[in-house]
């Protein structure tokens, strides 16, 4: 039993700590844009595929650099071309925008690279197990994925909250003409954030790629999965969404690892009800999944600017 | 006037369409070719293709050429019916599916309606992969043929070799949440129950279809609960996923599977290390050598860059051509009633049946793991250096299980 305690909160540590890295990126451009990001788990693929691609031609760790530039500059062209046009009219059809951007860029990637999982391998650097509990072997890899999550919320909440650069940027969100004023190009400012928050999808693309299964519908996989972070941990909370991350990681890991139901909680009740009894038997493992997606429309109910928000969604 | 010639054109390549289905037999292939499925139904295209050329090569179908034409269900039974119908529209009368017993289902159904309400016009419904055994039991039709073995049969096979293994102790069930994961789960048990009391079933797990990411968790679980040997019938990513968790944990149990061979599968065990402790029931595979199954396997990977895994689409597409012969007609009526109780020389050599009562395929099913290959081993898969070893060999007469089909016949 403790045995699959600890082991269970290692791994909801760690598959929390993928869920930020993944959602750090839509936190940036959502809180700093207002654009709620549809297409970002597209730019998550890209960076997998774009990692895949490079550290065949030239190895793991320089495609580890170049790949989140690649789809930092596409994010940026698409602010640029895209976004700034759709704007003028409104938030729905940016959301559109972003939506179909979602499915064009999947089909792009069909074309390019089919329909079957490459084979996207963990660099031989990081290829052994870093230390062992309970006879259970953790990846190096994971350790790897864990640290560079854990670096990027310190970078990332440093240089909103102290620098100069994140100053503006706030600034140019709320004041705009105000920001243009002072001689700020706020149009420079909003491509450059939105190009930022994409390349920070690559990142997480470049080392999930390996650890899970790069396909192409590895964004649709993943894609819904990022907004409860971004809701929970509330609108504009780069701590909200670390947070966010890691109670979903663990909730959905500990979840899987209880085989309970309602019947062995209080006895088989629906016993003569069979439509009833389906639903009493299901146990707490079977319905994982879906716990996050539980949370999200009960944190929408009861606290609806997220756990560390400080807005109204 | 314009819009009559606009109609005319518009109508064109309907009429066009209905009249080349005289001179050429058309099979509706009905799988999926986009979204989650569609690595797995873009193979089996393939396959199917290759196979019409070899038989227009011989002269096709009762004289005449053959055709696949592709239809994408998106792996939705609704959707499965619209492409049917469509499909039908065309003039096609000869349709094959096969991922997804909720898709297979549905066919059946529509299949059985259609040709009641149409007769003179009624279509076949060839099914080369979906085995939930309700498909040749109570839910069988006349107008449906199973050319896979179901999932009893396969469940019967696997548990009989477990029987003679006797390091096998503690196993552990780890299954999607639908009904062919149900299906699976529930005769592992009563089979085993029935043929090793002794074994303990350490675990028994359902998960979301097609919807987890890390399988890290049920590994855990799976680790914890001390299991030497785990069943599977998972497919696609759901696969895949799974044994890379259980490579990152160093877990290293026995897999007995249905799906290993999918696309993706050889390279995840590769990638997991595996090396034949991952074991599959099929119809065949590429390393059992027969003189015809590896110039067709060759040929196959020259042309396609795909494994032959669907031997079964083989038995199903010369047989309708042997039927067509017998029949002395493409007629779908009079090849049904040829394909009955038909006999047949399978795609890996050995004797196969289309049984009369319920219209599922019998042939000698195989077991085989996935590792290292010795000399006698030619084909490797996905490009992982790794290759197929046969295990063991049922023979058709051990295969055979009884039905509870009431068939109604026209």
């Amino acid at each position: 039993m403790l045995e699959l305690v600890i082991i269970s909160t290692l791994n909801g540590i760690l598959f929390g700590m993928l869920l930020f890295l993944m959602s750090s990126g839509l936190t940036v451009i959502f809180s700093m844009l207002g654009v709620l990001n549809f297409a970002h788990a597209s730019f998550y693929m890209l960076g997998a595929f774009f990692g895949y691609q490079l550290t065949r031609w030239i190895g793991f760790w320089p495609a580890l650099l170049i790949a989140p530039v690649l789809a930092g500059v596409i994010g940026a062209a698409v602010e640029r071309y895209g976004l700034r046009n759709v704007h003028k009219n409104g938030h729905v059809a940016e959301l559109l925008f972003t939506f179909g951007l979602a499915f064009a860029i999947e089909e792009v990637v069909q074309m390019i690279w089919g329909k079957s999982p490459v084979d996207y391998r963990v660099p031989a650097l990081l290829d052994f197990p870093a230390f062992t509990i309970f006879s259970t072997n953790y990846p190096a890899y994971k350790i790897f994925m864990l640290l560079v999550a854990v670096a990027i919320f310190a970078a990332l909440l440093i240089g909103i909250k102290k620098t100069r650069v994140g100053m503006i940027v706030q600034a140019a969100l709320t004041h705009p003409q105000m920001v243009g004023h002072l001689g700020h190009n706020v149009g420079r400012i909003f491509m450059l954030v939105f190009g930022f928050g994409t390349a920070l999808a690559a990142v997480a693309g470049v080392i999930a790629g390996p650890a899970l299964v790069t396909q192409s519908n590895m964004a649709g996989l993943l894609g819904p999965i990022l907004f409860v972070v971004v809701v929970v941990g509330g609108l504009g909370s780069l701590p909200g969404a670390f947070i966010a991350s890691l109670l979903i990681g663990l909730l959905q890991t500990f979840a899987v690892s209880i085989n309970g139901s309602l019947a062995s909680l209080f006895g088989p009740l629906g016993a003569g009800y069979p439509l009833l009894s389906d639903i009493w038997n299901v146990t707490i493992a079977q319905i994982a999944p879906i716990l996050p997606y539980v949370l999200l429309v009960l944190i929408l109910i009861f606290r609806p600017m997220g756990l560390l928000g400080t807005r109204e969604t | 006037m314009r819009r009559i010639l606009t109609a005319a054109v518009l109508a064109l390549p309907f009429l066009t369409g209905a009249a080349m289905a005289q001179e050429t037999v058309k099979v509706a292939y009905i799988d999926p070719l986009s979204g989650g499925g569609a690595s797995v139904g873009e193979v089996g295209l393939k396959i199917y293709q290759f196979l019409a050329e070899e038989l227009n090569a011989k002269g096709g179908i009762g004289g005449k050429k053959v055709e696949i034409v592709p239809f994408d269900n998106k792996a939705n039974p609704q959707e499965s019916l619209v492409q049917a119908q469509k499909a039908i529209d065309a003039g096609i009368r000869y349709l094959t599916q096969g991922n997804g017993s909720a898709n297979a289902a549905a066919l059946s159904d529509f299949v059985t309606k259609h040709n009641e309400r149409n007769p003179g016009k009624e279509v076949l419904y060839f099914n080369y992969a979906a085995v939930d055994p309700v498909l040749t039991n109570a839910k069988c039709s006349y107008w449906h043929f199973a050319w896979d073995a179901n999932s009893d049969i396969k469940m019967e096979a696997l548990t009989n070799y477990i029987k003679d293994t006797p390091a096998t102790k503690k196993i552990y069930l780890i299954n999607q949440d639908y009904s062919f994961g149900e299906s699976v789960r529930s005769q592992a048990k009563a089979m085993l129950a029935k043929k090793r009391p002794d074994i303990q079933i350490v675990g028994d797990e359902l998960h979301p279809l097609l919807k987890v990411t890390d399988f890290a968790p049920y590994i855990a679980k799976i680790k914890a609960s001390g299991a030497d040997s785990v069943i599977t019938g998972n497919w696609g990513q759901d696969f895949a996923l799974l044994l890379k968790a259980a490579a990152d944990a160093g877990l290293k149990v026995n897999w007995y599977t249905y799906y290993a061979g999918g696309a993706g599968g050889p390279t995840a065990i590769k990638q997991a290390g595996l090396n034949h402790q991952v074991f599959v029931i099929g119809e065949g595979q590429a390393n059992i050598s027969t003189p015809s199954s590896d110039t067709f396997e060759k040929a196959l990977r020259a042309k396609y860059d795909v494994s032959m895994w669907y031997p079964r689409a083989a038995n199903e597409m010369r047989m309708l051509a042997a039927a067509a012969d017998k029949a002395k007609s493409v007629d779908p009526v009079k090849v049904a009633t040829a394909l009955e109780g038909m006999e047949f020389e399978v795609y890996n050599g050995g004797k196969g049946t289309m049984r009369k009562d319920d219209h599922q395929f019998f042939q000698p099913m195989y077991i085989s793991s996935f590792g290292d290959r010795s000399e006698k081993e030619a084909f490797d898969e996905e490009k992982t250096g790794w290759g197929w070893r046969l295990v063991a060999k049922i023979d058709t007469d051990k295969t055979v299980l009884p039905t509870t089909c009431q068939m109604a016949r026209p």
